[in-house]
């Protein structure tokens, strides 16, 4: 029944199974608010079996790739990518932590120079299980919380 | 591996392969200068130093290094004399540099400073310490001076004293040591121990010890690379006096020790080595300072593509 409260869309996207709550993070971690002529849904605290409840994004008229998408593992390890066309699923992929992570985690250390000069920041990711992960510039790692509070 | 335009910033980005050549040419030029007074590799080329923190010896070091390749040296010793000053941006001031010379030596408070040196240059950047992170040159030239004194460094016993949480010297140093077939005895005070990261990634390659027993370790040792303890790098003055002054290196702890152990050291020393140990032959440190100049000729003649 709660799938009825979300339009289904013609071409696009669709991120399923996001914890509840994250969905606004995932937009803006995607950029997906920035205008760019199709709709943009999302549904909030959805009653789901696998999660209790869980936050669905659909955007319309974008095809995010694996790598983009990939980005929003970390804070949404739970989501399925449903790619639509033509009101039908024509790909579908859960998403997995990318080797690198680029632009949207900050480096918790404060004399790091990504935190001083204009770069994009970059992390390598040494373990998935539990995530740990280097920054690029200053080679200290990050783990858990601390990633979470840096997103 | 190409190392005509390779950049130096962090001993993660060595293999054992790779040192083990650095340190290979670094020996064959110690021999070329020795027999000829001076070599002329580099002629042409210009080194920039760029010290947004003073460091007077590394600095002296590097100049040296080049000189004796026969190239020239440009560069600044303190950011205050510069642009730097009036807040132009890191890249931007390297991005300038990279058209007056062929290779960069840096040295910044920040950490990762080098590494984004390099990204925003076609020239190769070597880092000469960044912050609290990395000074590869300075781990490079350590293991030179223990290859050049014991033909090796598989099989050695080796201790670490002294500041072990903030040093960064021996941070990288035992990283590169991890490499070889060696044992290591990590000598701390209790509140200055290695980094928990730092032990696990070494535990995973080598045996490590950890102790806060000087005396105990030392009869074990062939090399006891000591460090300062340095005030500067304390959130809090009284942790500081806590620890101050635990350790000294003294010819009656030598006495327990094997005859041929050397004691290391990256100088400046404060009172960790008595005086007493320099006229032993013990004693290393200095031997490491005149090292920095044939790994730093090597390094630079290398990354030039001129040896
Ligand atoms: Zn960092």
């Amino acid at each position: 029944m709660a799938e009825l409260k979300v339009t289904a869309i013609k071409d696009g996207t669709v991120i399923d199974h996001i914890p509840a709550g994250k969905g606004l993070k995932v937009i803006e971690i995607l950029h997906l608010n920035r205008p760019n002529g199709g709709a943009l849904l999302l549904a909030s605290n959805v009653r789901s079996g696998k999660l209790g409840r869980k936050d669905i994004v659909k955007v319309e008229g974008r095809f995010l790739s694996e790598e983009e998408v990939n980005k929003i593992a970390l804070i949404a390890p739970t989501a399925t990518v449903n790619i639509v066309r033509d009101y039908g699923v024509s790909e579908k992929f859960k998403v997995e932590v990318p080797d690198e992570i680029t632009g949207i985690l900050h480096c918790a250390n404060p004399n790091c120079v990504s935190n001083h000069e204009h770069t994009v920041s970059r992390f390598h990711v040494v373990s998935r299980e539990p995530l740990k992960v280097r920054c690029h510039y200053c080679e200290r790692t990050m783990e858990g919380d601390e990633i979470l509070r840096n997103l | 591996m190409e190392w005509k335009g390779r950049d130096v910033i962090s001993v993660r980005d060595f293999s054992k392969g790779d040192i083990e050549f650095v340190l290979k040419v670094a020996e064959r030029l110690e021999g070329e200068l020795k027999e000829k007074g001076s070599l002329n590799y580099a002629a042409g080329k210009i080194l920039a130093t760029l010290f947004f923190e003073p460091s007077t010896r590394t600095r002296l070091s590097f100049e040296s290094a080049m000189h004796c390749l026969g190239g020239s040296v440009i560069g600044f010793s303190s950011a205050a004399s510069t642009s730097v000053r009036k807040g132009e941006s890191l890249a931007d001031t390297v991005r300038t540099v990279e058209q007056y010379s062929d290779v960069i030596v840096i040295r910044h408070p920040m950490e990762g400073a080098a590494r984004l040196a390099a990204e925003v240059t076609e020239i190769p950047v070597i880092n000469a310490g960044d912050g609290s992170n990395q000074h590869p040159t300075q781990t490079l030239l350590d293991l030179y001076t223990i290859k050049r004194t014991f033909g090796r460094i598989d099989g050695l016993s080796i201790g670490l004293l002294g500041d072990l949480k903030y040093g960064r010297t021996v941070h990288s140093l035992a990283q590169a040591l991890a490499l070889y077939d060696v044992e290591l005895h990590l000598i701390s005070p209790e509140l200055l121990r290695m980094p928990g990261h730092i032990v696990e990634e070494l535990r995973d390659r080598v045996p490590v010890h950890e102790t806060t027993d000087l005396e105990g370790a030392v009869p074990e040792l062939d090399v006891l690379y000591v460090t300062r303890i340095q005030r500067e790098r304390f959130p809090d003055e009284q942790e500081y006096l806590k620890v101050k002054g635990s350790y000294q290196v003294n010819l009656r702890l030598l006495r327990k020790a094997k005859e041929n152990l050397k004691v290391m050291h990256p100088l400046p020393r404060v009172d960790e080595i008595h005086p007493e140990v320099d006229g032993t032959e013990h004693a290393l440190y200095f031997r490491q300072v005149f090292s920095g100049v044939p790994v730093r000729m090597a390094l630079l003649g290398l990354t030039l593509g001129v040896i």
